[in-house]
């Protein structure tokens, strides 16, 4: 242990080196996320192990084994797919849909600060909840959205639980719950910018939608990346909302990455195709993440330069 | 200053009412439905007019459910204070850890400090079963299956990592001048963070608090793998709750509005930190 800094020696008492006191603050918050750390290495393990938890004696290493297999597994491309898909779609309407709000909103008065924090109530909701919720709202029998589609002339629409319209169903639930994220964040973007370009622009007498894709969009740009970065990572491990809506189901329509590899732990008790799927996602997001944080502290570095 | 037509504004009104319309919607349907019986849920075409009944919060409030096969019990209530107490204490854990650590992230720089916060933030990305699965089957053999702790402490991978990062960000706009000059007037570390660096961050704290109680109440992944009926959480209580109950949807309502009526009810009493704390977690830092 090191023991009392002799920089002021008129101090008597004991007294931690500066050296050691930033380990000694962290230490416990280290502690924690080593504890976390060990569980993926073992992860990292299962991954290359044949392993099923109904049959514990024919546990072996299989190094790459469980991946090869992916290559000629036709459930493996379904998931990547259906991940992929999901994704792209939430992220795309998300974005779009949260951008058209904060223009919207953009103004600060009292009306548009109400709505903007009653808009945040989705976003409060657990996404398992919200599953519920717009579970009882699609129900076939007394559903209201059942009831919708019938008034305008579908007959049997079955949402979640019809293949062809499943996908649709838990994309607007995602969209439901997260949009206002992208809105909320993309309005402290839009209410940050300098007035003095679109103050120019005013004066000019420069058309609003010039305005809107030369002035506006390229200044929120940042804002954007961020945002859409964000919500892919967060889109393609999308659990909640697609099991407690369907389960992967109907069929194999929604097993995505993190459905999937439970199904595969829990029901099917394969622990190495399990652990070998979540690596490949933690493959994805870690590069995506990488990408982000880097953005991130970027655009948090430029913020706190205009301050 | 800019001039806005009747026709612009017309459309920009109704632009908002459609948004509202989208997101308000489902959850005062949801609202409406769990003061209904099942006999009002059920008419075709669906109404609005009924006679309000507290049927359905007395049942869940006392855990009787009458159901057509007869009397059902139904321990919601526990579910409900599970979700309290582990949001509560992992949020408590997550402050006495991760803000002296936010601290010496933000004003000691040390060597590897900013390896290691990079490291913290990436797990808040990697996906929860990655690390879940695997510790179903330590927390088995170290006795920590289904007990609040072993809980408690897999809640840190979430509540963690966003205290460390939007307190961080408070510490690092506080001048350290302020400091310095407590120090040199003969205070200890201690008393200098304490006494100066812990008020000033106060509003950080408590946004990181407030969100990161949010993320835990709202989580559904952590429980639904590790807890079994009597630790879970409102989020894995209310699927449960839905095959148990059968065809008692007023009920299902009930919970629903229940469980998602305290993050409300926060939110809205401290909107100011919350939206600052959005916009910081994710953009400011």
């Amino acid at each position: 242990m090191t023991t009392a800094a002799t920089d002021q020696p008129r101090r008597r008492r004991f007294r931690v080196s500066r050296r050691v006191l930033p380990y000694l603050l962290s230490l416990p918050a280290l502690l924690t996320c080593i504890g976390i750390l060990i569980p993926f290495l073992t992860a990292v393990i299962y991954s290359l192990q044949r392993y099923r938890l109904s049959q514990p004696w024919a546990r072996q290493f299989n190094w790459g084994e469980n991946y090869l297999n992916f290559f000629t597994d036709p459930a493996f491309w379904n998931t990547l797919k259906v991940s992929v898909t999901y994704a792209f779609l939430t992220v795309t309407v998300e974005l779009l849909l949260g951008l058209g709000i904060a223009l919207l909103l953009q103004k600060r008065n009292r009306t548009n600060n109400f709505i903007s924090i009653m808009l945040l109530m989705p976003l409060m909701t657990a996404p398992a909840l919200a599953a519920l919720m717009w579970k009882l709202m699609t129900n076939p029998g007394f559903g209201i959205l059942s009831y919708f589609a019938t008034l305008l002339g579908i007959q049997d629409f079955n949402w979640a639980s019809d293949p062809q319209t499943a996908m649709l169903t838990v994309v607007i639930v995602d969209v439901w719950v997260y949009t206002p994220f992208i809105m909320i964040l993309l309005l402290a973007g839009l209410r940050s910018l300098p007035p003095q370009p679109f103050e120019a622009a005013a004066l000019d007498g420069v058309p609003r939608w010039f305005v809107f894709w030369r002035i506006t969009l390229p200044m929120l740009t940042p804002f954007l990346l961020t945002a859409t970065l964000f919500r892919v990572i967060e889109s393609i491990q999308q659990f909640d909302i697609i099991y407690a809506m369907t389960q992967g189901g109907p069929g194999d329509t929604l097993t995505v990455f993190q459905v999937e590899a439970y199904l595969n732990f829990f029901q099917s008790t394969n622990v190495g195709r399990s652990a070998a799927l979540l690596m490949i996602l933690w493959a994805i997001t870690y590069v995506l993440s990488n990408i982000f944080i880097k953005n991130w502290l970027r655009l948090r570095e430029k913020q706190r330069g205009n301050a | 200053m800019e001039t806005t037509s009747p026709v612009e504004r017309l459309l920009r009104g109704i632009a908002i009412t459609l948004v509202c319309l989208f997101f308000m919607f489902p959850i005062v349907w949801i609202v409406l439905m769990s003061f209904q019986t099942n006999e009002t849920i059920l008419r075709v075409p669906p109404s609005v007019i009924f006679a309000p009944t507290l049927e359905n919060y007395t049942a869940l409030i006392t855990g009787k459910l009458e159901t057509a096969a007869g009397t059902l019990d139904i321990d919601f209530m526990g579910n409900l204070w599970n979700s309290l107490f582990l949001s509560t204490a992992s949020v408590a854990v997550g402050l006495v850890l991760g803000v002296p650590a936010a601290y010496a992230f933000a004003r000691l720089k040390f060597r590897g400090s900013e390896d290691i916060a990079f490291t913290l933030l990436s797990f808040r990305f990697a996906p929860p079963l990655l690390v879940l699965l695997p510790l179903t089957i330590y927390f088995q053999q170290l006795g920590l299956a289904n007990t609040y702790g072993g809980l408690i402490w897999v809640y840190q991978l979430i509540v963690l990592p966003l205290i460390l990062w939007i307190v961080r960000g408070y510490f690092e706009d506080i001048p350290a001048d302020i400091e310095y000059a407590y120090r040199i007037a003969g205070h200890d570390f201690w008393s200098t963070f304490r006494r100066i660096a812990l008020p000033l961050a106060g509003p950080g704290i408590a946004a990181a608090g407030l969100l990161s109680f949010i993320f835990a109440w709202n989580n559904f992944v952590f429980a639904l793998v590790l807890a079994s009926a009597d630790k879970q959480p409102v989020t894995v209580g209310a699927l449960a709750f839905v095959t148990a109950s059968g065809i008692q949807y007023g009920q299902v309502a009930a919970g629903i509005v229940l469980s998602i009526a305290p993050t409300f009810a926060l939110a809205l009493y401290a909107q100011r930190y919350l939206v600052e704390g959005l916009s910081l977690g994710a953009v400011k830092g």
